[in-house]
């Protein structure tokens, strides 16, 4: 460990700093005011991310095949010998290890910048908010989870990492518990990641059966010692329990619908870990794991294919929403279908830079919209806003900026990741493509309705709202400026080489993606030459181009027009609002069934298990006690009181002198006395004879 | 000269008193009755004492005779006192009411 430079050797100290400040905030913070829980929690992601920048320095300075460091602080679960599926003797030892690599650095830096700029508008959002100390502190924990999981060097402990995430997910979504809705939103989050966290769980113990090891680091040169085909069956079974996981944890068909409800908590919280980070998890894993799916290609089709379809279903679920917040939940997970369908075709480092590109404009939208919502005094519903532009300025241009790069805009951060996915989705399957070309054009379409809602046209804000509305404070403006510079900016990194760019950041994670397994087939057509990639691009800038001045003409230009359409679509418009009847779906087939079991199961309890079993168990123990008490009484205290009374009996003509009298006393003396007397002279008569 | 009272004279006496404060003590039902029967027989026996103590011409029964007199004192004041707090608890001198003896 000492033998690496000073934040690569101590890169366990990422995930230390927000841990104290939780475990301080969770234990006394009920006594700090709110400027000293601002300075620790800050100060501890702050210092988070300093770490973290110091490490990703030192790693770019290593040679690109060097760049995987490895510190096992202590063995966690030592070594247990276990046989393998092969029959082999392994052993299953898991670490308490971290791992920096470009992908983990890359996590790091989005997860303590982004992390940072989140509380700090955090410190401005939640003022006014009763339980700040808490706030914090959970949100903290959640840094440390997510560190966790993503510096994690083996399956296990990013395990620990992802159900940190899922914890905290639940505490904060459940914030103001004292709302059901809140309560109920934290609950189904919970539950629903718990079935992708079965999958993941079960897809653990395969690899370790398989493979023998659950190190990241050894999957590789598991596999290749293992002599894997193509297509193993059992590694798509790996890849398809990983994915269970990953749908659950990042919101994918079919477990995609705790996300929306997770708006109930806190905005910053929205975009903290229900936007930037934790719901990229899932991506994260996949790409982390991407040896095994590289070996399973109907998994990695499922895995294009569902993304593709999640982007599709969530972005038309987006078109029709009224609350702020719900359009950006849709969209979420729209973009992480997006980054499936990268992972999928097997673009693995599109994938993450979308995800990177994503926490910078989706981070900045959510902010914007807790912003928004600031101003408006809590009021979620789009239908109440209207010509805020003018009022909130800098809330404006600054989501502005985040629906431009949404959107896909050239040259914003949004537009270089979506046509880096799309280009990889067309070499691999013109229909995914289609599927994605088709969604950014509803991105498009529903975030600038979004923009025209709330910032255009005529206003629709309450009255008693109205003069209430005010720009936030600078502790809120402030993150937005810098996410919105990172928004156009953040794509830059990797300038495609068409422009004449390197495409650096695709490269300085290359070394993560196995390429030893899996020769990727030379690109025969489209985006192969630079005119075809040229030609892709200037399409979708054309139907994003589209779906925008439809949303302007549809919301500024001719406001009646929507209620008519909607009007005259009927059936399929009422589909849609309601979500597909999704939840209700799930419901009738699950969640109700469910309730239905629980209630059986109650009957049971009160039949079976309390009547016959406990009321049973009190009615033998009554049974033998009665039966003891009859021995007790007749045979044991019987034969006392037999004796007792026999004793009784023969006292009976002793008793009858002693009555207490003193004088039957005294003349029984006298009596005595005189027999006595009467005797010895009676004696004396004789002796004198 | 030799008038004196003959000895046997003396213990009729002395069985006359010994006898009325039996009866006394087995008939009379009040308490300090009995115990001024108590008194009668105790001074038939110091009778008894001193007219043998005359008899023999040894002051040993004279001697005797002061140490039941002293004990009939000490007597008298102990069964005052228990016929005193025997009132204050059960309000009644009456010795047939007194049957706790037995318990």
């Amino acid at each position: 460990m000492n033998a690496h430079p000073f934040f690569l050797g101590h890169v366990w100290l990422i995930p230390l700093f927000p841990l104290l400040t939780a475990a301080a905030m969770l234990f006394i913070g009920r006594r700090l005011n709110n400027s000293a829980v601002n300075a620790l929690c800050c100060g501890s992601v702050f210092a988070s991310f300093i770490f973290s920048v110091g490490a990703f320095l030192q790693l770019i300075a290593l040679p690109s095949e060097e760049r995987l460091v490895t510190s096992v602080l202590f063995e966690w679960i030592p070594a247990l010998p276990f046989h393998m599926l092969n029959g082999r003797l392994a052993n299953f030892v898991a670490d308490f290890g971290f791992q920096i690599d470009p992908l983990s650095c890359v996590m790091i830096l989005i997860v303590t910048g982004v992390g940072f700029l989140i509380h700090v508008y955090s410190t401005g959002y939640m003022a006014h908010e009763g339980g700040y100390y808490r706030f914090f502190g959970y949100l903290n924990l959640f840094m440390f989870s997510m560190l966790i999981l993503v510096l994690a060097n083996n399956l296990v402990m990013l395990f620990v990492g992802w159900e940190g995430v899922g914890t905290c997910s639940y505490l904060l979504i459940g914030f103001y518990f004292h709302r059901k809705s809140a309560s109920d939103a934290g609950k189904k989050a919970f539950i629903v990641n718990r079935i992708g966290d079965a999958g993941f769980l079960l897809g653990i113990f395969l690899t370790s059966a398989l493979l023998g090891t659950i190190r990241f680091a050894e999957i590789g040169p598991a596999l290749a010692a293992g002599h894997f085909a193509m297509g193993d069956p059992l590694l798509t079974a790996i890849a398809l329990l990983f994915f269970v996981g990953a749908t659950g944890k990042s919101a994918q068909i079919p477990l995609y619908v705790w996300l929306p409800d997770a708006m109930e908590g806190p905005t910053p919280v929205s975009a903290l870990i229900h936007a930037a980070t934790m719901v990229t998890a899932g991506v994260y894993m996949v790409t982390r794991t991407n040896a095994i799916y590289q070996l399973a290609p109907k998994a990695m089709a499922l895995v294009a294919l569902v993304g593709a379809v999640t982007a599709l279903f969530a972005a038309s679920i987006g078109v029709v929403q009224t609350d702020i917040k719900k359009v950006l939940a849709y969209s979420t997970v729209s973009q992480l279908g997006y980054m499936f369908l990268a992972c999928g075709v097997g673009a693995f480092t599109a994938g993450i830079f979308h995800l990177m590109t994503h926490a910078f404009f989706k981070g900045l939208l959510f902010l914007a919209a807790g912003s928004v919502i600031h101003a408006l005094s809590g009021e979620q519903d789009m239908r109440k806003m209207g010509a805020l532009s003018k009022k909130i300025p800098v809330t404006y241009w600054t989501m502005l900026i985040a629906t431009l790069a949404i959107a896909g805009i050239f040259p914003f951060a949004g537009f270089l990741s979506k046509d880096l996915i799309l280009g990889k989705a067309y070499e691999k399957d013109a229909l995914l493509w289609a599927i994605g070309y088709f969604t950014a054009g509803m991105t498009a379409f529903y975030m600038f309705r979004l923009i025209f809602m709330t910032f255009h046209g005529t206003s629709r804000v309450d009255h008693d709202v109205e003069h209430h509305i005010h720009e936030s404070p600078k502790s809120m403006l402030i993150p937005l400026l810098i996410l919105a510079g990172l928004s156009i900016a953040g794509g830059w990194l990797s300038w495609p080489e068409i422009f004449g760019g390197n495409s650096r950041f695709v490269r300085f994670l290359e070394p993560v993606i196995a390429t030893t397994q899996l020769a990727r087939p030379e690109p025969t057509h489209g985006p192969g030459s630079p005119h075809g990639e040229i030609y892709l691009m200037l399409l979708s800038e054309g139907l994003v181009v589209l779906g925008i001045c439809f949303a302007w003409y549809l919301y500024i230009k001719r406001t009646e027009l929507p209620g008519k359409i909607a009007k005259s679509l009927g059936g399929f418009y009422r589909l849609v609002y309601h979500k597909y009847y999704v939840d209700q779906l799930y419901d009738a087939l699950f969640v109700n069934r469910a309730k239905d079991l629980g209630l059986a199961l109650g009957v049971f309890d009160t039949t079976v298990i309390n009547g016959v079993g406990v009321n049973g168990a009190g009615w033998l123990t009554r049974f033998i006690s009665n039966l003891s008490m009859w021995w007790d009484t007749w045979i044991v205290d019987g034969s006392i009181r037999l004796g007792s009374r026999i004793v009784w009996l023969f006292s009976y003509p002793v008793r009858l002198i002693q009555d207490g009298l003193v004088q039957s006393y005294m003349l029984l003396i006298v009596v005595g006395l005189i027999g006595f007397l009467g005797y010895y002279f009676y004696l004396g008569h004789h002796a004198v004879r | 000269m030799n008038a004196t009272i003959p000895t046997d004279y003396y213990l009729w006496l002395s069985l006359a008193l010994f006898t009325i404060g039996v009866i006394g003590v087995l008939t009379r039902r009040n308490v300090i009755i009995i115990l001024m029967s108590i008194e009668l027989i105790l001074n038939a026996v110091n009778i008894n004492l001193m007219v043998f103590s005359r008899m023999w011409g040894s002051v040993d029964g004279q001697v005797f005779a002061i140490f039941v007199i002293t004990d009939a004192a000490a007597e008298a004041a102990v069964g005052l006192g228990i016929i005193l707090a025997f009132f204050r608890n059960r309000e009644t001198l009456l010795a047939d009411e007194m049957d706790m003896l037995k318990w």
